[in-house]
């Protein structure tokens, strides 16, 4: 299965990025490859709706589940009709965050947090 | 921490009030939220350590070359930014509905640069800021993009003061979103406590806790008692109260921060406000 | 004959003097600031027509929609996205565009209509009044501002705008025909007034100033007029007595203190825009 995380960085030992909308990076992990891939986050450039434009490329890299800090109503809207499932993660490197979700230590987001989330 | 400093109606004290608190806190951020008209910066003689483009909107751009003049796409557009194969820029949202319908192909969306951003270093701290083109579009996402710019800045106690501007629209919705608390600065006349009104139903959209304060509050000492009253069934704090105060012109026009003034009244009352909102703050975190 | 009244700096009296202005000069007032409006408050005139201001949405009939995304990819605003299986509308986002139509293969698409404001107009002494009201929440003035600008009457009107130089203000000045530019004498108030001028300057619009709160001394302002040509309506002092007045809603054209210099300050400017 595919995992996509939230991230400061491009590689996996960036940090988590507790932004969902406007995080730089997603990075993708390939449960069966056991490899990492970086995409750009098209949220970041957008003007409203960057909650929306982040979960729609997430949902086209046909990832199971997203590991970050929280989700906005938009994004987690779309993120349950398209049937991923969330997770709420600290701002770990991304390996670290992964491998907590694969040990089950890592608290799923059941409903939406503020919009904006992250916009400290 | 993260304090919005609002009003709803212009003129009410905001940028004053948020450079003497600036001045009060110890590790400090700024944002100048009010990027139409900017004017905190003034009050510094900062460095600017970088400076970027920000591009806040797509507009319209027709290839005459290849334009046949069908008229197709004037028809189509919703917002008149089309005559005579022209696409007028102020008016142009955008939206791409004249790409779609181009039977030549020859309009292409491309990317506005609609301000440049800042950050400026002052002997305390940083601000955030843009100058944003005349008649540009895009001021929420601009409002935004400074307060990501600010978030490097960040450390374990500093506080990010964000100067708002007036109104409810989208750049005041975008300096409202998921800050701590939300001050309003308001004046006791029946004009302020009309859109006092707007800017807390606002508020109260975002869940952050709304502070009021009531600047040049003895003009009209009935007005300050009617605003009082109605924070009071809001179950809201007025935090402060400013006493009208001829040195308050006077730091705008020499461009230093009232708080360079011992002996100003507003000095004074800002200062006990502060200790107020810093009560309340530590309740809060509670 | 449209003349809009902007600043740049909020407070700085657009309202005090657009609304005491049309009084004096027998004119329509319009508030197009939207967001906050205020006029009515000091001119209170009785409403005698309401009206919503309506912005369409898309809505999907998920029967006919084929899932190509096309609409999702179209819209530049994120007010629709592809989830699995269905296409979510977000309408707060939509402009109103209709790109999204245009894509669709599937005649899937229809629009519906949503409330984002009211327009209200009434009579306050013998002049028209008219405004438009954002509701709370809504991002986007603009569309309320124009509606507003688009349905007036053939009548001269004093456009009270709202604060700032972009694109609020853009949209009332494409339906002026000259300014009046409303300013005090401060740093803050200099530095602004120079971004609405250039703004004005850029539409190619006349205009003068009016400065308010005025401190009766050789200020910065009127330097800046001088040096630059700039025409200088006239000046509106400040005073305690001002403001109070102001601040419990009153009209300063209605004191004798100050009705010469409303009256003074019209005639200048009707002359100067050859009206």
């Amino acid at each position: 299965m595919k995992i996509a995380v939230s991230a400061t960085g491009q590689n996996k030992e960036s940090l988590l990025d507790r932004r969902f909308g406007r995080c730089d990076y997603f990075l993708i992990y390939d449960t069966e490859a056991g490899e990492y891939k970086a995409i750009g986050n098209n949220g970041v450039s957008s003007g409203g709706g960057a909650g929306i434009a982040a979960a729609s490329q997430v949902i086209e890299e046909n990832v199971s589940v997203i590991i970050t800090g929280n989700l906005g109503p938009n994004a987690f809207e779309l993120i349950e009709k398209a049937g991923i499932k969330a997770y709420s993660c600290e701002a770990l490197p991304v390996f670290r965050a992964v491998e907590m979700f694969q040990k089950n230590g890592l608290s799923d987001i059941n409903a939406a947090g503020n919009a904006h989330y992250g916009m400290k | 921490m993260v304090i919005s400093v609002l009003s709803g109606k212009g003129g009410t004290g905001k940028t004053t009030v948020v450079a003497a608190l600036s001045e009060l806190a110890k590790n400090v951020i700024k944002v100048d939220c009010d990027v139409d008209a900017p004017n905190l910066y003034l009050f510094y003689k900062g460095m600017d350590v970088e400076k970027k483009n920000f591009y806040g909107g797509k507009c319209a751009k027709i290839n005459k070359s290849l334009c046949i003049e069908c008229e197709i796409c004037e028809e189509v557009c919703k917002f008149g930014a089309i005559k005579n194969w022209t696409i007028d820029p102020f008016s142009c949202e955008g939206c791409g509905a004249c790409t779609l319908v181009c039977p030549q192909n020859a309009i292409k969306l491309v990317d506005e640069k609609t301000a440049d951003t800042f950050i400026t270093k002052t002997d305390k701290g940083i601000i955030s800021r843009a100058m944003m083109g005349i008649g540009s579009d895009g001021s929420g996402k601009l409002v935004t993009e400074l307060r990501k710019n600010a978030n490097r800045f960040i450390e374990k106690n500093s506080i990010t003061f964000l100067d708002g501007s007036p109104g409810i629209g989208c750049s005041v919705i975008a300096s409202i979103t998921d800050t701590d608390i939300a001050l309003i600065v308001t004046e006791p006349t029946k004009s302020g406590l009309d859109d006092l009104k707007r800017i807390l139903e606002l508020a109260e959209h975002f869940e952050t806790q709304v502070m009021i304060c009531v600047n040049k509050y003895d003009i009209n000492p009935d007005m300050t008692s009617q605003i009082e009253n109605f924070a009071r069934e809001k179950n809201l704090f007025v935090v402060g109260k400013i006493p009208f105060d001829q040195l308050v012109m006077k730091s705008v026009n020499t461009l230093k921060p009232i708080t360079e003034f011992a002996e100003s009244p507003a000095r004074t009352a800002i200062l006990e406000m502060w200790v107020h909102m810093n009560k309340l703050m530590k309740k809060y975190k509670q | 004959m449209n003349i809009a009244i902007l600043s740049g700096k909020g407070g700085t009296g657009k309202t005090t003097v657009s609304t005491n202005l049309a009084m004096t000069l027998g004119v329509s007032y319009v508030d197009c600031d939207v967001e906050e409006p205020n006029g009515f408050i000091f001119l209170n005139p009785s409403i005698q027509k309401r009206e919503d201001v309506f912005v369409e949405y898309p809505v999907i009939d998920q029967k006919k929609c084929v899932l190509c995304g096309a609409c999702a990819k179209a819209c530049q605003f994120n007010a629709l996205a592809k989830a699995g299986k269905e296409i979510v509308v977000f309408e707060k986002l939509c402009h109103d565009c209709g790109a999204c139509r245009l894509v669709c293969k599937a005649d899937a698409l229809s629009y519906v209509k949503r409330s984002m404001g009211k327009l209200e107009s009434g009579m306050a002494k013998e002049i028209n009044c008219y405004r438009g009201i954002l509701n709370v929440g809504e991002p986007m003035a603009v569309p309320v501002m124009r509606k507003l600008l688009k349905e007036l009457p053939k009548e001269d009107h004093l456009v009270d705008c709202p604060p700032g130089t972009s694109c609020n203000v853009v949209t009332a000045l494409k339906y002026v025909d000259a300014a009046i530019l409303v300013t005090e004498p401060s740093e803050f108030g200099l530095h602004d007034l120079k971004m609405a001028v250039e703004l004005v300057r850029l539409y190619n619009i006349p205009y003068g100033i009016i400065i308010n709160k005025d401190d009766g001394q050789d200020n910065m302002v009127k330097n800046y007029c001088r040096t630059n040509e700039v025409k200088l309506f006239g000046t509106v002092p400040y005073s305690m007595e001002a403001a109070a007045l102001y601040s419990k809603g009153m009209m300063l054209c209605e004191n004798d203190n100050h009705k010469k210099n409303f009256i003074h300050m019209a005639e200048k400017i009707k002359e100067a825009f050859t009206w």
